[in-house]
């Protein structure tokens, strides 16, 4: 695969194109769900472009990442399904 | 994490073709032209991953000519704030710099913010796998494998019949393409197309794409099944009722336009777009508004309202009214799309008691459609208050309920803290030196 990224997803090592997405290295591995919602119900992106926050994970340590507005980068550290209510008003 | 700031005379907020043009456009009077997008990457939407690409050629003229120009291009950002006119507030999105937040400011902004789509909410729409039309193309655009996957796109407008098309030529199994307007709506449109050489053009080379794929008009998504994840869809034709089993379920019912930060900084709206003279000049003397979020038009209607938005911003006025008349020609189209593609009012039921509306903090309709208003609503079942801030079940509540949103406060993006400790520590040094000039 030319210009491949080794990145890993919830721990195991994944291997993608340079330009995807961290979302849709995520998916590649065959799963669906990205997040649990705040009643624990399985989501996944819905809008692809930043607004819906449905695909949001842990990147790097940073939880409630966009995962669709971020690119893979060599080393990544993508973890998935953190159910943690989040609010954001003040 | 730094705070850094920057100076524009003209700052485009939003890197898609009218982003783009506008920028290009401001850049050919000398000004120091400032663009930002919340994307790695310029292009917006419709442009994603055309960068590099000679598949359509306008998207090679106008990357080109961005390359070319002298535009600083602010990436993975997103304004977050105003401190006020003329100052913004903009977080860092990118992983490597992420919650770094600096201060931007110009004399003259453009905000080019465009569009979403506007999700509907019918029962199962939460299960995985089911995913907006443009949201689908937007992933498979950024790298999800799609080949051979059995795909259903449904819902409403033209963008259905593109993303059809690229998703197909990427390998997927497209079964059907429900749109819910009426064929006789759609005949009409088509015959009006006919006098639109380039987007004639445009709708053939779709339709030989799309050869053998069903497109169903009067045909709309009831709702979706499975546990876990998407396994099949019921949809609703006429008096047909059947289901469609799917990997995916692609769904749009047309665009909605991203009127929060224009509307954080206090431009007037009409009928839910922003309202703009004939220079794109929002009611805010400074401020410029260029594409989706003036009107659905298309992208030859936003490329040229980015380039008037530019050419005004920029003092170059004659180059702005000359392009002025042409105008007038795509209004007409967007108004076209608005009639052919208004919603049936069928799909105003499709929500049961228990659908849920809003996704981030997974309120059903039952717990808000007693309540008279999206504030009254919105403080009684936290609908509306999760991260995406209203931004789904927002337009989703405003077509079943007919509320108004209002009330767009700050942060307009889910920030971190430190954003936030920033945005106040700017905040405070302003006040602080008010105060000292007053002594």
């Amino acid at each position: 695969m030319p210009d491949a990224i080794s990145i890993t997803v919830n721990g195991a090592s994944v291997t993608v194109p340079s330009g995807t997405t961290a979302l849709a290295a995520i998916l590649s591995t065959g799963a669906s769900t990205v997040r649990r919602s705040v009643s624990g119900a399985p989501r996944g992106p819905l809008c692809g472009m930043g607004i819906c926050f449905e695909c949001r994970a842990t990147v790097n340590r940073r939880r409630h990442s966009r995962t669709c507005e971020i690119l893979c980068a060599p080393g990544m550290d993508i973890r998935t399904g953190d159910c943690v209510r989040e609010r954001v008003d003040g | 994490m730094a705070s850094r700031s920057a100076n524009f005379d003209i700052l485009v907020v939003g890197a898609g073709p009218a982003g783009i043009a506008a920028a290009c456009c401001a850049s050919e009077s000398g000004a120091r032209v400032g663009i930002l997008d919340n994307n790695p990457r310029a292009g917006g939407q419709i442009w994603r991953g055309h960068q590099h690409s000679d598949a359509n050629p306008d998207a090679r003229k106008w990357f080109d000519k961005f390359a070319a120009a002298k535009i600083d291009f602010l990436s993975s950002s997103e304004v977050i704030d105003q401190l006020e006119n003329g100052r913004l507030i903009v977080q860092s999105i990118d992983a490597q710099s992420i919650d770094e937040v600096r201060e931007l400011t110009y004399k003259n902004l453009i905000v080019c913010t465009g569009a979403r789509e506007l999700f509907l909410p019918f029962p199962g729409w939460t299960l995985p796998n089911v995913m907006g039309a443009g949201g689908l193309q937007a992933l498979v655009k950024s790298g999800l494998p799609i080949s051979g996957k059995k795909v259903v796109v449904a819902g409403s407008g033209p963008l259905l019949l593109a993303v059809a098309a690229h998703l197909r030529e990427h390998g997927a199994d497209v079964r059907l393409i429900a749109e819910q307007a009426p064929w006789h709506r759609l005949v009409r449109f088509g015959m009006s197309l006919a006098f639109e050489k380039t987007k004639l053009a445009q709708a053939f080379a779709i339709k030989r794409q799309l050869s053998g794929v069903p497109y169903k008009t009067n045909c709309w998504p009831l709702c979706v099944n499975g546990d876990d994840k998407l396994e099949s869809v019921t949809l609703r034709a006429g008096d047909r009722t059947w289901q469609e089993s799917c990997d995916y379920l692609a769904c749009g019912f047309h665009l909605v336009p991203n009127t929060e930060l224009a509307a954080l900084l206090g431009c007037e709206l009409r009928a839910g777009f922003i309202r703009i003279d004939e220079n794109q000049r929002t009611s805010i003397a400074n401020v410029f508004a260029a594409g989706e979020l003036t009107s659905i038009g298309g992208v030859d209607l936003s490329i040229l309202e980015g380039q008037i938005a530019g050419y005004a911003a920029s003092g170059q006025a004659a180059s702005a009214a000359q392009l002025v008349p042409q105008k007038r020609r795509l209004d007409r189209f967007a108004a076209l799309l608005r009639e052919t593609f208004a919603l049936r009012d069928e799909l105003r039921s499709l929500a049961d008691a228990e659908t849920i509306v809003c996704r981030c903090e997974d309120v059903t309709l039952s717990r808000i459609r007693h309540h008279s208003s999206w504030r009254a609503s919105k403080l009684h079942t936290r609908c509306g208050m999760g991260a995406c801030q209203g931004r789904i079940c927002g337009p989703a509540t405003e077509f079943l309920l007919g509320w108004k949103v209002d009330s767009i406060r700050p942060p307009i993006f889910a920030a971190s803290l430190q954003s936030l400790a920033v945005a106040a520590a700017a905040h405070t040094q302003e006040h602080l030196m008010l105060n000292e000039e007053s002594r």
